[in-house]
């Protein structure tokens, strides 16, 4: 299916120095992307590693939402979000590799980017396990501020598919009865694994599920960064000066596979040819020098610059040290208490004792 | 020195903890309006308002996540779930999310999350309605899982909760509510991960937790009359736990018995004999027993749950089988 994108605002290029970074962000998300996929297919990123090809555009419009005073809460198809807000991609880089200087200090990897300084409380590799906690962000807000222009606020992402997990209804329904800063963005991408919407919700007008809660919803081309940004931003200003959730749906398209390692069978040829030619980060760069917003020449160095960028975040990565076993219990708690168990796999339970003659 | 119902112990605790610190707010169903199922939060909402003792909707995913959410930002947020059966609802948020982030996010964050909640049969409830499923979260790292038997422990061990960084689930019991015991006046900081030799003895260990210490302790008295010299270990924390206690106890007694009221296959039984064999094995006199509840959807019929729980004759039956194989003589008892 084909999801309609009866956007509500309509964007116009803006020339001036935005446009310029908007680019410059999603030209970096797209080279860390491609070189995470490369990475892998290297054996130096473990685990599960889903991008965030084809979604750049709501990456880069959400962000650009986002003060960074806020909070946001994501799912496992991160990396992009903690490049937009802000984040290094070396430490990012390095996470992905399992090193000591990752951001979660190796110990989240891929789906499990967290960054307190810019406020990314989290990738969240459970389906749905972050909305429960986003919307508790937003309580505790309420406890430390009061709404106005100027409020902090939470932003929760999750995905089509997971519209359809109990946590986001529940969280709706709280968010709604106790009044809380919040937006969801569900971002669209048209699949969950190998599911499309309409297979997997019964209303696939995503952005209305939240009639149910009085939550207003609305949905945008998620291809165009403008159009994300300022819904995005409208959603935020609510959520701030009314203490009134919102629901936010972004319409894009998943350029590759689920994770790295899906070769997306399911999709056509045709069908991926044609999500091909609408990828929004060419789309974007062929805009912009046609409305001379940008040159060739900038854009080609745009590019380059966040080649070189990913370059030297791969060499970071790989020269930092691998963690410590020594390590292993560092984080165990955060409040020490006595007899919790630091034992390795071969070690007794209680210090051997000795035997009796 | 005050003598006080374990309910009232809970209660003050947690106005004290209210009245101390801002950042300490209460959620759960009905704990606010309606004064708690239990009345643990009888009064709190009138003193505190609503939006420090919050009731919830329905919904144990979504608030016990929220509180999660919450206490990321700083606050202490303490739930009440009605009885621990229904934390299975938001078994996700603790064991998914509670429990990792401190750790998963490389120690950037923490969880001051408190998880009040009774366990336990023997109202007649069924089966759905009295498990003792506390094993299943003393599983899991990250967790810290207290079982306070007396008012005394209730209170120094949720003061410590609370003031605890990390998600703590706080394990009550029907049972114990009613039951009085003395209390210090003054502020009591338990120490979470600690077990107490609650009753001295020289001829066998009890080891127990929650209800099952009230028991044992009954049971050591009676037997204590017929010459026999029971020592009793209060567990006090399933997570962390106090295993050398435990150890240096059965050194002492050379015969141990756990009495539990979870179900016996994988339970806190089975922890316990595993750590004694390991950690005493040398000095059992006989292997480690344990009594433990029937393993079947309890039943509803009172002589069925009667028969399918443990009690005091269940704990003296295998406490007698147990000094019966070893020989035990009142000489020995009296060395
Ligand atoms: C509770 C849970 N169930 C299943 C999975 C496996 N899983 C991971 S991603 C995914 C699809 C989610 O789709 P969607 O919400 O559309 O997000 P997208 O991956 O498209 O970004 C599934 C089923 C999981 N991680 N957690
Ligand atoms: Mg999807």
């Amino acid at each position: 299916m084909t999801v309609e994108r009866e956007s509500t605002s309509t964007s116009v290029v803006d020339p001036g120095p935005t446009w310029g970074e908007y680019y410059r962000q999603m030209s970096l998300i797209r080279a860390f992307e491609l070189r995470a996929a490369e990475m892998y297919q290297r054996a130096k990123i473990g685990g599960y590693c889903h991008l965030n090809l084809g979604e750049e555009a709501t990456v880069v419009g959400l962000m650009a939402a986002l003060e960074p005073r806020d909070y946001l809460f994501t799912t496992y198809r991160e990396h992009g979000y903690a490049l937009a807000r802000g984040l290094e991609p070396g430490p990012v880089m390095a996470e992905l590799f399992g090193k000591t200087t990752g951001v979660s200090g190796g110990r989240g990897g891929s789906m499990h980017l967290f960054d307190r300084k810019v406020r990314l409380l989290g990738g969240y590799g459970i389906v749905g396990g972050q909305i429960p906690p986003a919307t508790g962000a937003a309580l505790a807000l309420t406890y430390r501020g009061e709404p106005g222009p100027n409020a902090e606020a939470v932003m929760c992402l999750l995905g089509d598919g997971t519209t359809n997990i109990g946590a986001f209804h529940e969280s709706l329904n709280l968010a709604a009865l106790w009044h809380l800063p919040i937006v969801y963005v569900i971002v669209n991408n048209g699949l969950g694994m190998g599911t499309p919407v309409d297979r997997s919700a019964a209303e696939p007008d995503l952005y209305k599920r939240g009639c149910s809660y009085r939550i207003t919803g609305e949905r945008v081309d998620g291809d165009d960064v403008i159009a994300v940004r300022d819904a995005a931003n409208a959603a935020l200003t609510r959520a701030r000066a009314e203490r009134e959730p919102g629901l936010l749906e972004t319409v894009s398209n998943r350029l590759r596979g689920h994770s790295v390692v899906d070769p997306a069978k399911y999709r056509s040829k045709q069908e991926a040819e044609r999500l091909r030619a609408l990828d929004p980060v060419h789309a974007v760069r062929a805009r912009l020098i046609a409305e001379q917003v940008l040159d060739e020449d900038t854009a080609r160095r745009i590019d380059e610059e966040a080649e070189a960028r990913v370059d030297a975040a791969v060499a970071f990565a790989d020269a930092s040290p691998d963690p410590d076993p020594a390590t292993l219990f560092q984080h165990a708690y955060a409040t020490a208490v006595p007899n919790a168990p630091h034992r390795l796999p071969a070690d007794p339970v209680v210090p051997v004792p000795e035997l009796l003659p | 020195m005050t003598v006080m119902t374990y309910r009232q112990a809970l209660h003050d605790t947690l106005r004290a903890e209210l009245q101390r610190d801002e950042s300490v707010i209460l959620l759960g169903e009905e704990i606010g309006v309606f004064e708690g199922s239990y009345k643990i939060t009888a009064g709190l909402l009138t003193e505190f308002g609503p939006a420090r003792v919050r009731d919830t909707p329905i919904a144990e995913e979504g608030f016990v996540g929220a509180a999660i959410g919450a206490a990321m930002l700083g606050m202490r947020p303490v739930v009440e779930i009605m009885t621990i059966n229904f934390s299975l609802l938001a078994i996700d948020q603790l064991v998914n999310h509670a429990a990792k982030m401190h750790a998963m996010f490389g120690g950037q964050v923490s969880v001051p999350l408190v998880i009040r909640t009774p366990g336990g049969g023997g109202q007649q409830l069924a089966a759905t309605h009295s498990q003792n499923l506390e094993v299943w979260y003393a599983h899991v790292p990250g967790m810290k899982v207290v079982a306070p038997a007396t008012p005394a422990d209730a209170k120094a061990l949720l003061t410590a909760a609370i003031r605890d960084d990390d998600p703590v689930l706080f394990l009550e019991n029907l049972a114990l509510y009613n039951t009085k015991g003395e209390v210090p006046d003054t502020e009591q900081l338990g120490r979470i991960g600690s077990a107490a030799v609650v009753r001295p003895g020289r001829d066998l260990t009890v080891v127990s937790y929650s209800r099952g210490v009230v028991i044992a302790l009954e049971v050591a008295n009676q037997l204590e009359r017929d010459g026999v010299s029971i020592e009793v270990v209060d567990l006090r924390s399933l997570r962390p736990l106090d295993r050398e206690t435990v150890c240096a106890s059965v050194r002492k007694s050379s015969r141990a018995v756990v009495l539990e009221d979870d179900w016996l296959s994988f339970g806190v039984g089975a922890e316990i004999a595993a750590t004694v064999q390991e950690g005493a094995f040398d000095y059992l006199d006989a292997p480690v027993r344990r009594v433990a509840a029937a393993e079947i959807p309890l039943p509803y019929a009172k002589p069925l749950e009667r028969a399918a729980l443990p009690s005091a004759a269940d704990l003296i039956r295998v406490i007698g089988e147990l000094l019966d194989a070893t020989r035990f003589t009142h000489a020995e008892g009296g060395s």
